[in-house]
């Protein structure tokens, strides 16, 4: 197994990981952390494969930069609303007020 | 102690069910993907005509200059959209911040200055670029910030404003200036590489300022005299 194959795996990985947190984890931060390793596992798969000839192939690599400013703007502007929502609503989560969930989330840790 | 944010066992499973399925598909892929050399080669044949020597930088300010063009605006459509939800400036620190940490800025932020132009001009012919300079003038930004200092405080919320949407304006520039002789985005050969370094330095500039003011995340208080403008 090369090397190039071996990052591309651990992408595939990083991508089950951060969508499976991305559905159960109920707070915002942790959310947003999520869709990150996503992003992250994209972005290792794409370089993997630029590289598994051993000359980097450009286009990719640059398609990931891109990305990882892409990511970074949608991930402050995801901080910035997640910020909203709790100076909003006193919670950081998405969950509405008649969720059963919810309350009890609410009254484990309070305020947040 | 059931965490507070756990979710109902079978959403769990359904959603591990999935994750598993989606990374399973992406490894299947990329053990299926044919074995080829990619878009190396026409980069290669290309080079002499893009203005500058790195493949990369010729793919993102030249050859895929559309994207690059995109992302500027992206950057900037976040710091627009971020600063019109009107979040609270920081909360003080309660104590000042230490004198370590405001001699270690004080140090750095020259360093920091000076290391940005210089990844700005290495990105012609080796990996550095824009990017890479406008994320090391974040850093001095937020490390500026981290000491309660404003990054470029003194400017005007106006000229600010001008600031972060420089790079897109002189890339869009360039990219309409070049329409007048072929199409959007098609340097001519000749002016490639000066081109490239005028897109490259205002966006350093734009995307420094438009990260560490995203760190910071309130709108730059604006006066009374400003509304409208910009």
């Amino acid at each position: 197994m090369s090397a190039a194959l071996a990052y591309g795996l651990a992408g595939a990985g990083l991508i089950a990981i951060g969508l499976y947190a991305l559905i159960v984890r109920r707070h915002l931060l942790r959310k947003i952390l999520a869709v990150n390793v996503v992003g992250n596992g994209v972005f290792l798969v794409l370089v993997a494969l630029a590289q598994r000839s051993g000359v980097p192939d450009p286009v990719p690599q640059a398609m990931v930069l891109t990305g990882i400013v892409v990511a970074v703007s949608a991930t402050a502007l995801a901080l910035a609303l997640a910020v909203r929502v709790r100076d909003a609503t006193g919670r950081a989560t998405l969950d509405l007020p008649g969720d059963a969930a919810m309350g009890r989330g609410a009254r484990r840790d309070g305020a947040r | 102690m059931k965490r507070p944010e756990a979710v109902p066992s079978i959403v769990r499973a359904l959603a591990a069910l999935l994750s598993l399925a989606v990374g399973g598909l992406v490894v299947w892929a990329v053990l299926g993907l044919p074995e080829t050399a990619g878009l190396r080669e026409v980069v290669a044949t290309h080079m002499d005509r893009s203005g500058v020597t790195h493949p990369v930088t010729a793919v993102l300010l030249n050859f895929r200059g559309y994207d690059t063009l995109l992302e500027v605006a992206v950057l900037l459509l976040a710091l627009i959209a971020t600063w019109s939800l009107r979040l609270a400036p920081p909360d003080r620190n309660p104590e000042r911040p230490g004198l370590v940490l405001r001699e270690l800025v004080r140090l750095l932020v020259p360093v920091l200055i000076v290391l940005a132009g210089y990844l700005l001009w290495l990105g012609a012919h080796a990996p550095g670029g824009a990017f890479q300079a406008g994320a090391l003038l974040a850093g001095a930004g937020v490390l500026l910030i981290l000491v309660e200092v404003r990054p470029l405080g003194r400017l005007s919320p106006t000229a600010l404003r001008v600031l972060a949407a420089l790079g897109v304006a002189v890339f869009l520039a360039v990219a309409l200036l070049a329409m007048g002789r072929g199409r959007l985005l098609e340097y001519p050969v000749e002016w490639a590489g000066l081109l490239i370094l005028a897109i490259e330095s205002a966006a350093t500039v734009s995307i420094g300022l438009a990260l560490a003011y995203l760190f910071r995340g309130d709108e730059p208080a604006r006066r009374a005299d400003e509304d409208g403008a910009a």
